[in-house]
């Protein structure tokens, strides 16, 4: 019995991933590996909260941007990762998981968020690092995900990603502004690039050889590329940029290697990465309280909503009876 | 967990700017429909997407399933005498 059991599964897994292989979407309705589901609410989940994690570092900058046009700027783009927060959560919420336990696994560390935004942002050229290289690299990650296979996944990616080349872009055009400015400006620009260098190469995860999720990943297409692979393209866009702005890449082993066309670059500290996704890092406390703080200050307004729209409903109610 | 006590989802449409018809962009939650515009409003017309929105709760679509896509849609494939290059019409009759 159990054995007959065993291969009818297996017949189903074999045909799911025939359909994957044939480059059809999995919608939320169609069988799924229990595995497949786990992996992507995991996946899609840890995105969303990226997202809306990512919003403080940048909110420390909103009432201190140097110019009300960069206040504007940085505002849109704000808002745009709270959008952005939301499309994932609702792609996450089609495979059987409440928005409620999804912030609730984020508050008790059961779910991670992107390691980049545990490191602090001290000065306003930061927001021109952050919007530079961590959207940057951001994107790099997002733009073959338009291509995943399942379906709600694919098309929050599309809107993420038509949303987000402003957000690189205004961060260069910091960058630009800083690195043409006064030389203590550029000096400020220069040491968020020290900065934010290494943490925006972790922010791809570890190494292939390393990466505990990739293989079963890759073949369901929820990872397209492989960790290293997108490391190496980001490496490669993002030197000729800094020299454009006439800043200095923090290695001393950068250097191109002119058979293969790519840079050889150094790695970044893999321990710190591991300290700072395990709750290590320098702002992780921060901004997980910052994160609960919201959620709690905001649970009188959420639940007097609710109750006065079952109020209204039921006023209704009667009235049409 | 208080599963019960979230905001109902909602599914939003959009109609753009050049008379298409609505058409699904997302979904969010919102305790009511006059909520839901609001929200709509902010989460998915950001950048000029549309000019009318359309708001339903979840609850009350009703979707066919994906077993049923054999008999529902496979029906249409034998069908091809409905597509107009189904019926040869020699060149010199001209354009129809």
């Amino acid at each position: 019995m159990a054995s007959t059991e065993n291969t009818e599964l297996s017949e189903q897994e074999i045909a799911f991933q025939a359909r994957i292989d044939r480059g059809e979407k999995i919608e939320p309705k169609d069988w799924m590996p229990d595995a497949y589901r786990r992996s992507l609410i995991r996946q899609i989940g840890q995105h969303a909260h990226s997202e809306i994690v990512g919003q403080l570092p940048e909110g420390n900058w909103i009432t201190r941007a140097p110019t009300l046009e960069r206040k504007a700027n940085l505002l849109a783009k704000v808002q745009d990762e709270a959008g952005h927060g939301l499309y994932l959560y609702c792609a996450a919420e089609t495979l059987g998981i409440t928005r409620d336990e999804m912030f609730e696994m984020l508050h008790n560390g059961k779910m991670k968020y992107s390691s980049i935004f545990n490191y602090p942002t001290l000065t306003w050229a930061d927001m021109g690092a952050v919007g530079w290289l961590v959207d940057g690299a951001a994107i790099m990650n997002q733009v073959p995900l338009q291509r995943t296979s399942y379906g709600p996944y694919a098309r929050a990616m599309v809107r993420i990603c038509k949303e987000e080349s402003f957000h690189q872009r205004q961060g260069f055009h910091i960058m630009m502004t800083m690195s043409n400015g006064s030389g203590e400006q550029k000096r400020m620009a220069q040491d968020a690039l020290n900065r934010f260098w290494y943490p925006a190469l972790m922010m791809f995860g570890p190494s292939d050889k390393d990466s505990v999720h990739s293989a079963q990943s890759m073949a369901w297409k929820i990872k397209m590329n492989s960790n290293d692979e997108l490391r190496q393209k980001f490496v490669d866009e993002t030197v000729p940029q800094a020299e454009y702005l006439g800043l200095t890449i923090p290695d001393d082993q950068l250097s191109l290697d002119s058979d293969t066309g790519h840079y050889r670059f150094s790695e970044p500290d893999w321990e710190e990465f591991h300290q700072v996704i395990n709750g290590n890092g320098p702002c992780n406390e921060e901004r997980l309280n910052a994160r609960i703080k919201a959620w709690d200050d905001g649970a009188w307004v959420r639940e007097g909503m609710m109750a006065h729209a079952n109020k209204r409903s039921a006023k209704k109610q009667v009235a049409v009876g | 967990m208080s599963a019960s006590n979230e905001w109902p989802l909602w599914e939003i449409f959009i109609r753009g700017q050049h008379g298409m018809s609505h058409r699904h962009v997302g979904s969010l939650h919102a305790p009511d429909a006059e909520r839901a515009i609001k929200n709509a409003r902010d989460v998915y017309t950001r950048r000029n997407e549309g000019v009318s929105l359309w708001v339903v709760e979840a609850k009350h679509i009703s979707a066919s399933s994906p077993s049923d896509k054999g008999p529902l849609y496979d029906p249409a494939k034998d069908k091809i005498y409905r597509h107009p290059t189904f019926y040869d019409i020699p060149d010199e009759v001209g354009k129809m």
